[in-house]
């Protein structure tokens, strides 16, 4: 079984067919094909191979427009993201409002694998509180699970892709167990720096946790422990991660890796699993809807074809929704299925962006020095004022990291731009200067924070628009609370704090929360619109994702989440993928679907 | 820079493509873009070798061209350390540039347009000759007049250019591996392991 044509997949049958590549996907496939379901995989957009046609070692120079990013590759030329962005030709969203604080911007990328071949690679957990946040402070909802009831698969998925950290004991960011986590990278200039700085005003630095391979996987020991008592996917896994170089520490991670040093769904979870011969996957295959038995089940998904516009159905055992939160949201309300509760569409989240850049004179004229590691997040900051928070002390509910990072990367077209602000403007031999003096001197910080539900964000169908397949789009409304506006206001002012620590600069002032909080969806890290719980009346999944409506019919990806804590959240969307996918199996053993 | 930066780009408001023309002496600075030019796709071949006039035809004329090497070569100079900004391809980066289909650099260009047409007229005027043709001194006396925050009111519009002018040689030119080392940029090499900064690094920025 393999990459196959929307023609070979009529003739065949499946016990569940996934939609969707990404990192929900790809778990959600991994998990079952190894375990022995035959699985058929649907990608909307075209194939994709990191080995081939990943751009490694590039430089500016080499890339139109030396690589900046533009509508058609809004995160720069290299970037991996095929077909994709907050634009995608053919493929419209529409927003209830006409005022731009109250639009949402929709990320999308369509090709195998989704946004995990571009995505941060940043794999924090969750932590207690982020399971309980009703509980805890009486706002948004609690999930219908605990911290313990994911933390085995977090343990699994770790373990699985590779992510490195440390065990640093801090509130509500949990540690791994011994042997899970890779070691962290080295400590940049900028890293402890920041450390040594933020101190001052109370902010911690820890070490960063992301899904890049600082050592290789260990092929001896890992197997075992994600696959007991399965010897054929042991010896497929332990023969695949044989496969898997570690990190060179040098090419942006955002590029994508041929070497197969960070996770993407296409380096990691597809080859094992298509090498069990229990997967096959379709690409173009843009799926408009799923489609009911007469016994009210699923029965499987309708999809066209991209390349002859034709029209397929599928049939499987299981339907799982993976397309991303709303792409998934969009499927389910243009079947009109599993929707009792009115929830779907409702109560979707981003994440909570605000940043400040700063120049920092100690930071001049360094020795040079290779600074690229393993290209971002070799420290950060979790949120440290929980308990502040919690006394109402500061104004708004819910806490954020700090992202921060100095500037000695590989030069682009911003690297010594804009520096009048410093020099006053220059040129010749005394511009050639300070483009040397100043570089590596810039810092940025961003916040990353949680948004709390509201019943004003919410995805519904556009009543008239339809896509270049015919399929009704998406109308968004948006809007943020106190709480977001507060936060982000928040973020500005530590960062401000901590720039005047380090003696820094920064080229504008704090701004107030409205002004400072990117737009939602800039941050692409949308989630909810088909929330899980306890109370089918509430809530469209129980805690597997299996919808209450439809119990053969799955969502593994970021739709179902209660909350939107500031962990950024693909390692909970894989976590919750594999326990879904644990249930399923569980289920058709019992023949219960 | 935050990653997330790039979004500028997204939101730049969407110039038109401008029908008024510069001009240097009633000679065109550059020809016409259609305005239904395609950019590279959303699916470009990132293994293939790019050239500027590549993905869509390059505009300035000879004069502008030569007019634009003057300026950026003004800007990086030839030093000690690296060759002149023309010298690694700058030119034919600022025409790529101006010339590009996206909203950020439709917007670019009429700046820059306006900007060498001034540039050349301010040459005759001051000093009856091309600006390509000026002596050092010659050139400097007028960039002096807008390289900086300080310009005069009267310069107001020509500094504005030239901010613009300086960010593209300088993005143009620290982009090349020339440009990279010059800067002090020395990664994109694979390493067995990473070792962290050394020493008089963390000396430097008080940290050992």
């Amino acid at each position: 079984m393999s990459f196959i044509s929307s023609g070979e997949a009529d003739k065949n049958s499946y016990d569940v067919v996934v939609v969707g590549s990404g990192a929900a996907g790809g778990q959600t496939a991994y998990t079952l094909a190894m375990e022995g379901a035959r699985v058929l995989m649907l990608e909307a957009g075209r194939h994709y191979e990191p080995a081939t046609e990943t751009p490694m070692m590039q430089v500016n120079a080499d890339a139109p427009l030396r690589g900046a990013g533009t509508p058609e590759k809004p995160f720069g030329f290299w970037d991996a993201t095929i077909d994709g962005g907050w634009d995608v030709p053919g493929e419209p969203y529409t927003s209830a409002s006409d005022d731009p604080e109250r639009q949402f911007r929709w990320w999308r990328a369509r090709m195998l694998g989704g946004r995990t071949n571009h995505w941060g690679r940043i794999s924090l957990r969750n932590g207690h509180y982020d399971f309980k946040p009703h509980t805890r402070d009486g706002l948004g909802f609690d999930w219908p699970m605990n911290y313990e009831d994911l933390a085995p698969y977090y343990d699994k998925v770790e373990m699985l892709i590779g992510v490195y950290g440390e065990n640093d004991n801090m509130e509500n960011t949990p540690n791994s167990p011994a042997g899970v986590l890779l070691p962290p990278p080295k400590p940049l200039v900028s890293d402890l720096f920041f450390k040594k700085h933020a101190a001052k005003v109370g902010v911690p630095t820890i070490a960063g946790h992301r899904a890049v391979l600082t050592t290789r996987l260990d092929h001896k020991r890992l197997p075992a422990l994600l696959h007991p008592g399965n010897r054929k996917a042991q010896a497929i896994l332990a023969a695949d991660m044989q496969k898997r170089s570690a990190c060179f520490f040098a090419t942006p991670c955002g590029r994508g890796c041929s070497i197969r040093a960070n996770y993407q769904s296409t380096t990691v979870h597809l080859p094992p699993a298509l090498d069990t011969g229990n997967l096959d996957i379709v690409t173009d295959a843009m799926v408009r809807a799923v489609t009911k038995r007469a016994d009210g089940k699923a029965e499987g998904v309708v999809y066209i074809d991209r390349k002859t516009g034709a029209e397929h159905r599928i049939k499987a055992r299981i339907v799982v929704l993976a397309a991303s939160a709303l792409e998934s949201v969009r499927i389910m309300l243009n079947s009109d299925v599993a929707n009792s509760s009115g929830k779907v569409g409702k109560y979707i989240m981003d994440t909570v962006g605000a940043g400040l850049n700063g120049q920092v004179p100690m930071l001049e004229n360094m020795p040079l020095h290779n600074e690229d590691g393993v290209d971002g997040l070799h420290m950060y900051t979790p949120w440290w004022l929980y308990k502040e928070q919690l006394a109402g002390k500061l104004g708004f509910a819910r806490g954020y990291h700090i992202e921060f990072g100095g500037g000695r990367d590989m030069p682009s077209m911003g690297t010594a731009a804009g520096l009048e602000w410093l020099n006053g403007g220059t040129y010749g031999r005394k511009f050639k200067e300070d483009a040397r003096r100043y570089y590596g001197s810039f810092f940025y910080m961003s916040g990353r924070g949680e948004m709390i539900p509201n019943d004003d964000c919410y995805a519904e169908l556009d009543p008239t628009l339809k896509d270049k397949f015919g399929i009704p789009v998406l109308r968004f409304h948006w809007k943020w609370s106190q709480h977001e506006l507060g936060q982000a206001a928040h973020m500005e002012k530590t960062f401000a704090e901590i720039l005047d620590a380090m003696g820094g600069r920064y080229s504008r002032k704090p701004q107030a929360g409205n002004k400072a909080i990117k737009q939602g969806g800039v941050i692409i890290h949308e989630v909810g619109g088909a929330m899980m719980g306890t109370d089918p009346k509430k809530s469209v999944t129980n805690s597997f994702g299996q919808c209450w409506d439809m119990k053969n019919l799955f969502i593994t990806d970021g739709a179902t989440l209660c909350s939107n804590a500031d962990k950024n959240p693909t390692l909970t969307i894989m976590a919750l993928a594999w326990r879904s996918a644990d249930h399923m199996l569980s289920l058709m053993k019992k023949k219960e679907l | 820079m935050d990653r997330r930066t790039t979004i500028k780009w997204m939101f730049a408001a969407a110039a038109t493509v401008p029908s008024l023309r510069f001009a240097f002496a009633g000679e065109a600075v550059a020809r016409d873009v259609a305005a239904n030019q395609a950019g590279y796709g959303t699916d470009p071949d990132l293994q293939k070798e790019w050239k500027a006039g590549g993905p869509w035809p390059l505009t300035l004329t000879e004069n502008a061209r030569a007019t634009t090497k003057a300026l950026c070569d003004l800007i990086i100079p030839a030093d000690d350390v690296s060759p002149s900004a023309s010298s690694v391809g700058v030119v034919d980066f600022i025409d790529e540039w101006i010339s590009a289909p996206y909203p950020q650099q439709r917007g670019d260009r009429p700046i820059v347009l306006t900007g060498l047409s001034w540039i050349e007229a301010e040459s005759q005027k001051r000093f009856g000759k091309a600006f390509p043709g000026l002596s050092d001194s010659q050139r400097a006396q007028i960039a002096d007049d807008i390289c900086s925050t300080g310009s005069k009111a009267e310069f107001a519009d020509a500094a504005k250019f030239f901010a613009k002018f300086r960010d593209l040689t300088a993005g143009g030119f620290y982009t090349t591996p020339v440009g990279m080392k010059d800067i002090g940029y020395r990664g994109n090499v694979p390493l067995e392991k990473f070792d962290g900064p050394p020493l008089e690094a963390l000396k430097k920025a008080g940290l050992a």
